[in-house]
């Protein structure tokens, strides 16, 4: 029997709890590490933490100054990049048994927003409320390139599977198309649905909260909130779109199938060909879709908020981190 | 013959003589009703303007996060994620979010001790206007109607209480005047625009509106030796005012300031508005509110308060400094205040609920000693714990530091009103 077959497979309806833990202050983002081995999670006491997979052993990562939103790894498990509201940029040797920055850089004025490593680990992309992107070399950790055109706070970035186009979005939900080898936008995809100005609030809420290529890079999804009611209270219906990628264009939006409040803040597209999306507002959810369905196929009410969303590399494993402090392992495996 | 229902105090004659004396000593009086912006002397302009006290209140709506303008807590499991910056004051740290207003600091004061046990909006908007909590069958004025009688020369034409809001309609909030009247009614300026029917129909020659006006003059003179009350005043009051506030219409035209200062305050509504305030109190109105909107974050508090106060900021460090260089400072007391604070628990959907128990405001400029700070809360801001004050002792202040004496009365139906919450008194320590 092949490997794959061997494989357990996922199925989003089997999904339950597996495992969780606790840290004293409420979570943010949450990643599994390339090597399987690690779960790590930002907080809002502006730390990171590690939990050992096998046994849960919690260890802090302190050094940041402000909160940390976004980070990712270097693919071969060396270091992580983390960006905080500060603007800053450090890289972690998480893997070691007391772990310290070995780099910090002043990346952006003002908060960074997301940040990416590219498919081959050479690159690092990260965004800002300065309005920028800019692309970092991942060893050096010297800046490498400047994108500019975004003309409000930039939410999110993403890079195409081939490693050569990325895309961001921001508040506005305009997502822009940049090649990285002339630097410059190819086009742009109307997220516009993502957002609004609130005439009452006199504010603009919204923007690209999250994004995700399908593997074959055939769809592009981003998430966020629409048809906001409330901007005071954040009253809204999560959204993904799904953008052919080659076409630019929305195929599909993707919708709970049951009343929600709230926002997509974290999105995984499945090597099986199905999304998950973790959303909050008035209470947390996990959904399922498949791509050529507009309502979610599975709905997991959370416990509480959540506020990310991560797969395992084993494919059967989702991370959700907690308001609550506490974060859960989920299992999609169809047999227990 | 004098009027039924005044006080009978000196209150009225006071300001009135003061300002008459102010005005005949610099040797101009002919100018008044035309403001101070006019005069060709500016040394003159100057005397005349830091004769009359002015008020200039920011009313960030919704109710603005104490941690993330005055009383910042970086570090603390309440702080957020931003940073707390020094001032022009050494020593004062605020949030790294008015960095602008970090270099005005001199000329401002902070109370970090406010606890008014209200997180309604409405009932706790009512407390920073009046100084009272809400009674049953009883109003008290806002201290914009309440300044606009104690302040302004009963002889100006202008209203003495403009309210700039961001949106509504345009015209007269005669509820804020309460058992004052509606002479000292504030007048809004929806979006920064006069009322409807500001100008004077065009086919309406000048001639035909003297014959009409002088119609209505005889019909209220008659009607006034029979029947004579504070809204019969204020009715004929308005035709006067109307008059020469149309006479007035280019203190309201911004298209008249320069576009270099449009562009230092930027070309949001609210840099439109402040811009328009400062011409306000530049023509001699005694109180201008503006209005900012809005504060109310329960859901992303922090990207919120990041837009809004990125308007606030450049904006009113501007206002600040430019009043301070036109030599109006002095003589106008600045206020910046909301409805209640936030709390400093980050909820679930990273926002901040109503929290009345321990907040701050800022003030600045007439009366106040600029860099003092007074009162503080605990190491996360949850409870104050040094000299704690509320809306009264806020009011008591303002009166204080405008020179006026807040023990005194108001009389209503013959009855005294305290002016200011009896039970209360002025925080001493902000005073200059």
């Amino acid at each position: 029997m092949a490997e794959s077959d061997a494989k357990p497979k996922a199925d989003p309806a089997r999904t339950r709890v597996m495992v969780e833990w606790k840290h004293d202050s409420p979570l943010m983002a949450c990643r599994f590490d390339p090597t399987g081995r690690f779960l790590l999670a930002s907080a809002q006491d502006n730390s990171l933490q590690r939990w050992e997979l096998e046994g849960g052993t919690k260890t802090g990562l302190v050094g940041h100054q402000s909160w940390v939103r976004a980070f990712d790894f270097i693919p071969d498990g060396s270091a992580l990049v983390a960006g905080d509201y500060h603007g800053k940029l450090l890289w972690w040797p998480y893997a070691e048994a007391a772990p310290k920055p070995l780099r910090s850089l002043d990346a952006h004025d003002g908060w960074i927003r997301a940040v990416r490593v590219s498919p081959d680990g050479r690159l690092i992309a990260t965004c800002g409320n300065d309005h920028l992107v800019k692309l970092w070399d991942a060893v050096e950790g010297k800046l490498v390139q400047t994108l500019m055109g975004h003309t409000r706070h930039v939410y999110n970035v993403a890079f195409h599977p081939n490693g050569k186009e990325l895309v961001s979005g921001d508040l506005l939900g305009v997502i822009k198309h940049w090649d990285l080898d002339k630097g410059s936008v190819v086009r742009e995809l109307d997220a516009k649905p993502l957002h609004k100005y609130d005439e009452t609030f006199r504010a603009d809420i919204g923007g690209i909260r999250s994004f995700a290529f399908s593997p074959d890079a055939r769809l592009l999804a981003a998430g966020g909130i629409t048809d906001v009611t409330n901007a005071f209270a954040g009253i809204g219906k999560p959204l993904i779109l799904l953008f052919d990628w080659e076409a630019g264009k929305v195929r599909l939006q993707l919708r709970p199938k049951e009343n929600f409040q709230g926002v997509v803040w974290g999105i995984v597209y499945h090597p099986d060909n199905f999304l998950a999306a973790a959303g909050a507002g008035a209470g947390g959810a996990l959904w399922f879709w498949k791509p050529d369905q507009a309502q979610d196929i599975h709905m997991l009410k959370l416990p509480n908020n959540s506020r990310d969303l991560a797969l395992h590399r084993d494919g059967l494993r989702l991370a959700v981190p907690f308001y609550d402090g506490s974060i859960k392992i989920y299992t999609m495996a169809a047999t227990s | 013959m004098r009027c039924a229902y005044a006080c009978g105090s000196a209150d009225h004659g006071w300001s009135r003589r003061q300002f008459l004396t102010g005005l005949t000593a610099s040797g101009t009086l002919g100018l008044f009703g035309g403001g101070f912006a006019g005069m060709i002397h500016p040394a003159a302009a100057k005397e005349l303007a830091s004769a009359q006290k002015r008020v200039l209140l920011i009313w960030l709506n919704g109710g603005v996060s104490q941690l993330e303008t005055w009383d910042p807590k970086p570090g603390t499991n309440t702080g957020g994620p931003f940073r707390a910056i020094p001032t022009s004051v050494p020593g004062i740290h605020i949030s790294e979010l008015l960095p602008h207003t970090a270099r005005q600091m001199h000329h401002l004061a902070l109370v970090r001790s406010i606890n008014t046990q209200e997180n309604n909006h409405a009932k706790g908007a009512y407390i920073m206007h009046t100084g009272r909590r809400e009674q049953p069958g009883m109003e008290y004025p806002h201290l914009g109607s309440v300044m606009a009688k104690l302040l302004t020369a009963p002889d100006n034409p202008l209203p003495g209480y403009i309210h700039i809001t961001p949106r509504g309609d345009s015209g007269f909030g005669k509820q804020d005047a309460a058992f004052l009247g509606p002479r000292y009614a504030s007048v809004t300026l929806a979006d920064g625009k006069p009322p409807a029917n500001f100008s004077r129909p065009e086919a309406l020659t000048d001639e035909a509106d003297q014959r009409r006006n002088q119609l209505r003059d005889r019909l209220s003179q008659r009607f006034a030796q029979r029947r004579r009350t504070a809204e019969t005043e204020a009715y004929s009051q308005s035709y006067e005012q109307a008059a020469q506030l149309i006479a007035r219409k280019s203190i309201f035209d911004l298209s008249q300031e320069s576009p270099r200062d449009l562009e230092r305050y930027g070309t949001h509504d609210f840099g439109r508005h402040c811009l328009l305030a400062r011409r306000l109190l530049e023509h001699g109105i005694t109180f201008v509110k503006v209005s900012h909107t809005n504060y109310d974050t329960h859901y992303d508090n922090f990207d919120f308060h990041l837009e809004q106060l990125g308007e606030f900021d450049r904006t009113f460090a501007t206002l600040v400094e430019d009043l301070h260089q036109r030599g109006l400072l002095s003589s106008t007391l600045v206020l910046v205040m909301s409805e209640f604070g936030r709390t400093p628990t980050i909820n679930r959907n990273y926002g901040r609920d109503h929290w009345g128990s321990a907040w701050s405001v800022a003030l600045g400029g007439c009366g106040i000693q600029g860099g003092a700070v007074v009162g503080k809360t605990n190491a996360n801001g949850t409870a104050v714990v040094d000299r704690m004050v509320h809306g009264g002792h806020l009011f008591h202040t303002y009166f204080r530091a405008l020179g006026l004496n807040p023990h005194k009365n108001h009389y209503h139906n013959q009855q005294p009103i305290p002016m200011a919450d009896p039970t209360a008194s002025a925080i001493e320590e902000v005073l200059a």
